[in-house]
């Protein structure tokens, strides 16, 4: 399985949409593309997370460094549209608490 | 060298063969005596040389151009010699980086191997199976007075960085006061060494619990860990052993919230990593249910058959293929 990150970006606005699998294969690419924008003050990056069917462990390990990263560059990172699969992760390892994510959920396709 | 005259003898052989008849067999061979070329590290330039004899031997009046064109084409060849040996060099480097690696795998899990203490009144059965050569599953036992502590940790990172978190946490929590052994108490500290240590990907799911005899309970906390499950056997129900907390390594201040369960004759305390909720088939993921029912199937035996059970079938559902370090711990109530 791929990963596609379609890049958007409005002024200081970087948009991410990724489509396909968030694990320990493309996490790397991912983390070339997010956390370089993440570390210039003021930017605003939001992941658009629609199309991630499966993010695994490590997958999830890029958004931490991501949302530190941000911390420690005050930029922000914004994630929205997450299937419960990949929410549940968020949520069980209690990120859901400390991530700005959006709170509309996309559900499983019917 | 004997091999290097019975290698320009085939050659010349083929070639003779396939200057005469030009048929595809003979260039399949060539292909193949390329193989058998690398296995005796023979390089590019070697090579061209070889062929520049055996075509000495073959065409004696072959014209002076065509000569002086193979010298030229030697010359060619040796920044591919170069990258050849280079090449050869690298994967003996790469052998040897692998050997030191299993050594160090396999010293590793005998320093942090945790022996399942004897305890009378539990039965504890454990199975943790790396899915590479390093776990980033770790568990541990510690008995402490009458009390007996259990953990369970998932190390995010694979390979080497993590196997070297695993040890970081080890020695803080031998090196924690027993006063201390508090779960909630025990996650805070270890978040603290973890957020100031850990690489920014990295982060530790764990699920901390301490069983004290006397009053029969369980108190426990979590780090953003893959609930477990408790077997009521008085109901014969299961239920999620939920306990809410962020991973650690990703906030300094966080706190854990202190969670505590009666546990009664026969109950289960059951732990896992996320490698058993995200093992994959070819029909999608197993869900909780199913590794519920599963346990359920073999509940009647001791706990270390139970896990051993367990795990078998997941393997074989997966096609023997683990994608992730899997570990599965149950803490029967005996007495």
């Amino acid at each position: 399985m791929n990963l596609q990150i379609n890049q958007e970006q409005i002024n200081e606005t970087y948009e991410l949409k990724l489509a396909g699998e968030v694990d320990a294969y493309t996490a790397p690419k991912l983390k070339e593309v997010m956390l370089p924008l993440t570390e210039k003050e003021g930017n605003i990056v939001v992941v658009d997370l629609s199309g991630v069917e499966y993010m695994d462990s490590t997958g999830l390990g890029i958004f931490v460094g991501a949302l530190k990263s941000s911390k420690a560059y005050n930029s922000s990172l914004k994630l929205r549209g997450m299937t419960e699969r990949v929410k549940r992760i968020f949520e069980i390892t209690g990120l859901t608490e400390v991530m700005d994510i959006e709170s509309e959920v996309k559900g499983e396709a019917l | 060298m004997p091999a290097k005259d019975a290698l320009t003898e085939r050659y010349q052989d083929l070639l003779s063969v396939y200057l005469k008849a030009k048929t595809e067999t003979t260039l399949y061979k060539g292909q193949q005596f390329s193989r058998k070329l690398l296995e005796q590290q023979i390089s590019p330039e070697d090579l061209v040389s070889l062929h520049i004899q055996v075509m000495d031997e073959l065409f004696p009046d072959m014209s002076e151009e065509m000569r002086d064109s193979f010298d030229f084409l030697l010359e060619a060849m040796i920044g591919y010699g170069f990258a050849y040996r280079e090449h050869q060099s690298l994967r003996d480097k790469q052998q040897q980086l692998e050997s030191e690696i299993e050594v160090a795998a396999s010293m590793q899990q005998t320093l942090l191997l945790s022996d399942v203490p004897d305890f009378d009144d539990l039965d504890i059965g454990v199975v943790s199976v790396p899915a590479k050569k390093m776990n980033g599953d770790y568990y541990n036992f510690v008995k402490s007075g009458n009390s007996l502590s259990v953990a369970v940790a998932d190390i995010i990172g694979k390979g080497i960085p993590a196997a070297l978190c695993m040890s970081m946490i080890k020695y803080a929590m031998d090196s924690l006061p027993d006063e201390q052994m508090k779960p909630h108490l025990l996650l805070e500290n270890l978040n603290r060494v973890v957020e100031h240590n850990v690489h920014s990907n990295m982060f530790i799911t764990m699920f901390h619990g301490v069983y004290e005899p006397e009053s029969h309970k369980f108190y426990y906390a979590g780090a953003g860990h893959e609930p477990g499950f408790i077997y009521n056997a008085k109901e014969d129900q299961f239920h999620d052993l939920i306990a809410k907390g962020l991973v650690l390594g990703v906030s300094r201040t966080t706190t854990y919230h202190p969670y505590e369960k009666e546990i009664e004759i026969g109950d289960m305390v059951i732990l896992l990593s996320d490698g058993v909720t995200e093992c994959r088939t070819n029909k999608g993921f197993i869900e909780r249910e199913e590794i519920v029912s599963l346990i359920r199937k073999y509940m009647d035996l001791p706990a270390q058959k139970i896990v051993e059970n367990v795990f078998q079938e997941l393997d074989r559902l997966q096609g023997f293929e683990l994608r992730d370090d899997f570990t599965l711990i149950v803490l029967k109530r005996l007495v």
